[in-house]
C-alpha cells in the first residue's frame, strides 16, 4: 500500500462512490413506503374529506398533523378517483404558474412569498381574509383569493393576478388541503403559536 | 507552454464561442439578480406586469446555463491538449452549440413574453414547468439531452481515436454517465409533492453537490497543471481523493434535503451525518492549492488565472462547506430552511465552487490566444476586486436577513403568513435586502471591470521577457 500512487486512492474512489449507491438505492426504496401518497407520512388524496389540526406531539418532540373527523371541502365528500383528479389540476397550476418561484413548499423554492406547507391552516384566513372577501367559509375565501389576489393584499408584498380560473383554483386548494396533511417532521415548528 | 507558437484546435475555437456566449449570459444574469433583488425593495414594481417569479426563473436557470456553458467550453479547450489532437465529431459540437443557443432564445422569450400557462400538459412542454431550475419546458429539456449527448460522445469518441486514456480522463468520462442521467429528472412531473421533490433534490443536490464537483474537479486539475505546472502524479491523486471524499459524503448528504418533505426520520440522522463531511474534501482543495502556490512560490506565468484558481478554492471551501455547514444539521435547519439565509449559501456556494473556476479558465484561454508569455497588469484586479467584494458583501446581507428571518418569523413567530410578514418587516431585514442590493451593484461593476480586462489587449510588448517556467 502506498499513498503516494494514484492508483490506490482510485481504488478507494470507485469503491466508496459504489458502497453509497448501494445504500442510498435501498434507502430510496424504503423512502417510497412512506411518501407514495396513502403512505405512512404522506396521506392518500381523499384526506380532503377530513377535518386536519397541526399539533405538538410530545413523543415525537415534533409538530404533527391530526387527521380528525369528516370535513368535507366545499362540503361535499370526494371519492378518491375524483380526489386524484382534483389533485392533479392542483399540481399543474403550482408548476403552470410557477408558484414556487415566489413561494416555499415544504420550504424548498422561493422566499418573496409565505411558505404554502400549512397555508390551509393558516389563521389568516378566518382573521383576514374570510371578511375581506365576504366569504362564509376558508375555501371560498380561498377561492376568491387565489382568483383575485391582487384585490385582497394584506400588505405593500401582495400577490399578482396570474389569471387563475374558478375551477383551477378549487383544484388548488384541494392540493393545499391535502398538503397540510403531510407528516414533514414537524416543519414549519411552531405554526401558528406566535410567542409574540 | 501557453505562447501562441500553433494554431488553435477547432475545438479550441469552439471552446472560445462557448465562453463568449457564457460571459454574456453571466451579465444577462446579473441583470436579472438585480431586478429581482429590486422587487423586495419596491415591491410594486411592475405588478401583474412582470412579476418576481418570472424575473427569478430568468436569473436561476439563466446560472445553470452559464455555467454548463463554461464547462463545456472549458473542457472543449482541453480535450485537445490533453489527448493530443482534435475532438472526434467536432462538426456536431459545432453545430450543437448554435442549436443551444437558439433554444435559449426561444425559452427565454416564452419566459419573458409567455410566462405561465394553464393547468395542463401543454404549458409543461411549451412554456414553463415550473420546477426550480428546470422551469425551461420540456421540448427545451430534451434539447439539453442533445447537446449533454453530443457532449458525451466527444469526450469518449476523443479518447477511443487518440487510443489514450489519462486519470482524468477517465474521472471524467465516468462523470458523463452521471452528468446525463439526473438531468432526466428535468421532466416528470408527478401528482404528489413528496415524490416530485424527493427525485428533484437527485437532480440539483447530485448536480451541484456531485457530479458538477467532479467535474470542476477535472477541470481544475488540468487548469493547476497547465497554469502552475504541477505534475500529473500530484494531481491525479489529488483527484482521486477529492472524488472519494465529494462522493463519498455528498450521495447520503442529499439527506440533507430530505428533513422536511415528508420522508422518513432516519433521513435527520444520516442527512445531517453526511453532509457534515462535506466541507472535508473541499478543505482538502484549500490545502492542495495553497501546497502547489508553495512549492512555486507564487511563480505563474498567468497571474489572473492563478488568483481566480485560488479563489475557487477557498469559495469553494467557505461557500459551500462553512455556509452549507452552518445550516446542515436539523435542529438549525428546521429554522433557517427556505430562508434568505438560503440564498446566502446558494450564491456563496455557486459562485465559490463555479464562478471561480469558469473565469480562472477565461483567463488560461486569454493568454493562450493572445499569445502573452506573462499575463499579468493591473486591470484584472479590478474585475478580481470587485467580484469578491460584491459577493461576500451579499453573502453577508442575506445572512443577517435570513438570520433575522429564522429568528423572528419561525422560531418566535410560528411561520404563518402574519410571521413572515413581521419578519419581512425587521429591521435586521430590511437593512439587509437594502445592503444586498447596493453590493450587488458592486458585483455588476466587478463583472464590467472582468469583461473588459478580459477583452482588453494585454499590453505584453511593455513586460519583461517570459519567466522561468515551473516544471
Ligand atoms: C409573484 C409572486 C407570487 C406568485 C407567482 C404566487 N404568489 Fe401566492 N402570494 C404571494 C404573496 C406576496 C403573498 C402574500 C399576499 C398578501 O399577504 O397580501 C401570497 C399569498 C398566498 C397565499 C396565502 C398564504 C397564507 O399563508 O395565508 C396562498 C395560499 C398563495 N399565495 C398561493 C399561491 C399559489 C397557489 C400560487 C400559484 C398558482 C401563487 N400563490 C403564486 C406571491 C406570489
Ligand atoms: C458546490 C457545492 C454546493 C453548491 C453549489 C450548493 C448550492 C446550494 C443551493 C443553490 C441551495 C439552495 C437549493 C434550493 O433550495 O434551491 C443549497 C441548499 C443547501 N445546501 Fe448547498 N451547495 C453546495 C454544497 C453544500 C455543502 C458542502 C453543504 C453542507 C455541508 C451544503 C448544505 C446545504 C443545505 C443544508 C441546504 C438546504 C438549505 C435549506 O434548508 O433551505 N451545501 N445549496
Ligand atoms: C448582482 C448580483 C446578484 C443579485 C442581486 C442576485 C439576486 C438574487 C435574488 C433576489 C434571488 C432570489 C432569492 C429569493 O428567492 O428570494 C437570487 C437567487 C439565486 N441566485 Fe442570485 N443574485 C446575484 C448574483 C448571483 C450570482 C453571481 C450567482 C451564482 C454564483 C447567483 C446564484 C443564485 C442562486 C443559486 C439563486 C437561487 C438561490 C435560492 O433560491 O436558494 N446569483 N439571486
Amino acid at each position: 500500500m502506498d499513498i503516494q500512487d494514484p492508483s490506490f486512492w482510485r481504488a478507494g474512489a470507485v469503491s466508496t462512490t459504489l458502497v453509497m449507491l448501494v445504500v442510498l438505492a435501498f434507502l430510496s426504496v424504503d423512502s417510497m413506503r412512506y411518501i407514495t401518497a396513502g403512505g405512512i407520512n404522506v396521506p392518500g388524496y381523499e384526506v380532503i374529506n377530513q377535518h386536519i389540526g397541526y399539533e405538538y406531539d410530545w413523543n415525537r418532540r415534533a409538530d404533527v398533523p391530526v387527521i380528525g373527523g369528516p370535513e368535507p371541502l366545499f362540503g361535499k365528500v370526494v371519492a378518491p378517483a375524483e380526489a386524484a383528479a382534483l389533485m392533479r389540476t392542483g399540481k399543474l397550476v403550482i408548476q403552470g404558474r410557477a408558484c414556487m418561484d415566489c413561494h416555499t413548499i415544504f420550504g424548498n423554492g422561493a422566499y418573496y412569498a409565505p411558505d404554502l406547507t400549512k397555508a390551509w391552516l393558516d389563521p389568516a384566513w378566518s382573521q383576514i381574509w374570510m371578511p375581506m372577501t365576504g366569504k362564509a367559509t376558508r375555501e371560498e375565501a380561498m377561492v376568491e383569493f387565489l382568483m383575485h389576489p391582487d384585490k385582497y393584499p394584506t400588505w405593500t408584498r401582495a400577490m399578482p393576478n396570474l389569471g387563475i380560473t374558478e375551477a383551477e383554483a378549487r383544484a388548488t386548494v384541494a392540493y393545499l388541503k391535502w398538503l397540510s396533511a403531510i407528516d414533514t417532521n414537524g416543519f414549519p415548528a411552531n405554526f401558528g403559536r406566535s410567542m409574540q | 507552454m501557453s505562447t501562441a507558437a500553433q494554431p488553435l484546435y477547432r475545438s479550441q475555437r469552439l471552446a472560445l464561442r462557448y465562453f463568449t456566449a457564457a460571459i454574456a449570459l453571466f451579465g444577462v444574469m446579473i441583470a436579472f439578480g438585480l431586478l429581482s433583488a429590486a422587487y423586495y425593495l419596491f415591491p410594486s414594481m411592475l405588478f401583474n406586469v412582470f412579476n418576481f417569479n418570472t424575473s427569478k426563473i430568468m436569473h436561476i436557470d439563466i446560472l445553470v446555463i452559464w455555467l454548463l456553458m463554461g464547462f463545456l467550453g472549458a473542457v472543449y479547450w482541453y480535450l485537445p491538449k490533453e489527448l493530443g489532437r482534435e475532438v472526434a465529431g467536432i462538426r456536431a459540437a459545432e453545430i450543437t452549440f448554435w442549436v443551444f443557443c437558439l433554444a435559449i432564445a426561444l425559452v427565454a422569450a416564452t419566459f419573458l413574453f409567455v410566462q405561465y400557462g394553464s393547468a395542463n400538459e401543454f404549458t409543461l412542454w411549451f412554456i414553463n414547468q415550473g420546477r426550480k431550475y428546470v422551469e425551461a419546458p420540456r421540448w427545451a429539456a430534451i434539447g439539453i439531452v442533445a447537446i449533454l449527448l453530443v457532449f458525451s460522445w466527444n469526450v469518449v469518441g476523443t479518447c477511443v481515436k487518440a487510443h489514450k486514456m489519462t486519470g482524468i480522463m477517465w474521472v471524467m468520462v465516468l462523470d458523463l454517465i452521471p452528468l446525463v442521467v439526473v438531468y432526466l429528472d428535468a421532466f416528470p412531473a408527478d401528482t404528489n409533492m413528496s415524490t416530485d421533490l424527493y427525485w428533484w433534490w437527485w437532480l440539483v443536490h447530485m448536480w451541484v453537490e456531485s457530479t458538477w464537483e467532479v467535474l470542476i474537479g477535472c477541470i481544475m486539475a488540468l487548469v493547476l497543471m497547465d497554469v502552475m505546472g504541477t505534475s500529473r502524479r500530484i494531481v491525479e491523486a489529488w483527484l482521486y481523493i477529492e472524488v472519494m471524499l465529494v462522493l463519498g459524503a455528498g450521495i447520503l448528504g442529499l439527506g440533507h434535503h430530505y428533513f422536511w418533505i415528508g420522508t422518513p426520520q432516519y433521513w435527520l440522522a444520516i442527512g445531517g451525518f453526511f453532509s457534515a463531511l462535506e466541507p472535508l474534501p473541499l478543505l482538502g482543495m484549500v490545502v492542495h492549492a495553497v501546497y502547489d502556490a508553495g512549492m512555486h512560490r507564487l511563480r505563474t506565468s498567468n497571474q489572473p488565472a492563478f488568483y481566480w484558481i485560488t479563489a475557487e478554492a477557498f469559495g469553494n471551501f467557505i461557500g459551500a462547506g462553512i455556509w452549507g455547514f452552518m445550516m446542515t444539521l436539523p435542529q438549525i435547519n428546521l429554522f433557517s430552511h427556505g430562508t434568505q439565509w438560503t440564498v446566502s449559501h446558494g450564491h456563496f456556494a455557486f459562485y465559490g465552487a463555479y464562478v471561480c473556476g469558469v473565469i480562472a479558465v477565461l483567463y488560461v484561454a486569454k493568454q493562450r490566444v493572445t499569445g502573452v508569455p506573462l499575463l499579468a497588469g493591473h486591470t484584472w484586479r479590478w474585475g478580481f476586486g470587485l467580484l469578491n467584494l460584491g459577493m461576500v458583501g451579499m453573502v453577508m446581507a442575506l445572512l443577517l436577513a435570513g438570520m433575522a428571518q429564522a429568528f423572528y418569523g419561525r422560531a418566535i413567530g410560528g411561520s404563518t403568513l402574519m410571521a413572515f410578514t413581521t419578519a419581512s418587516e425587521n429591521l435586521w431585514f430590511k437593512s439587509g435586502m437594502y445592503a444586498r442590493m447596493l453590493f450587488g451593484v458592486i458585483f455588476a461593476a466587478g463583472y464590467v471591470a472582468l469583461v473588459y480586462d478580459l477583452l482588453r489587449a494585454p499590453r505584453s510588448a511593455a513586460l519583461p521577457a517570459a519567466q522561468p517556467q515551473p516544471a
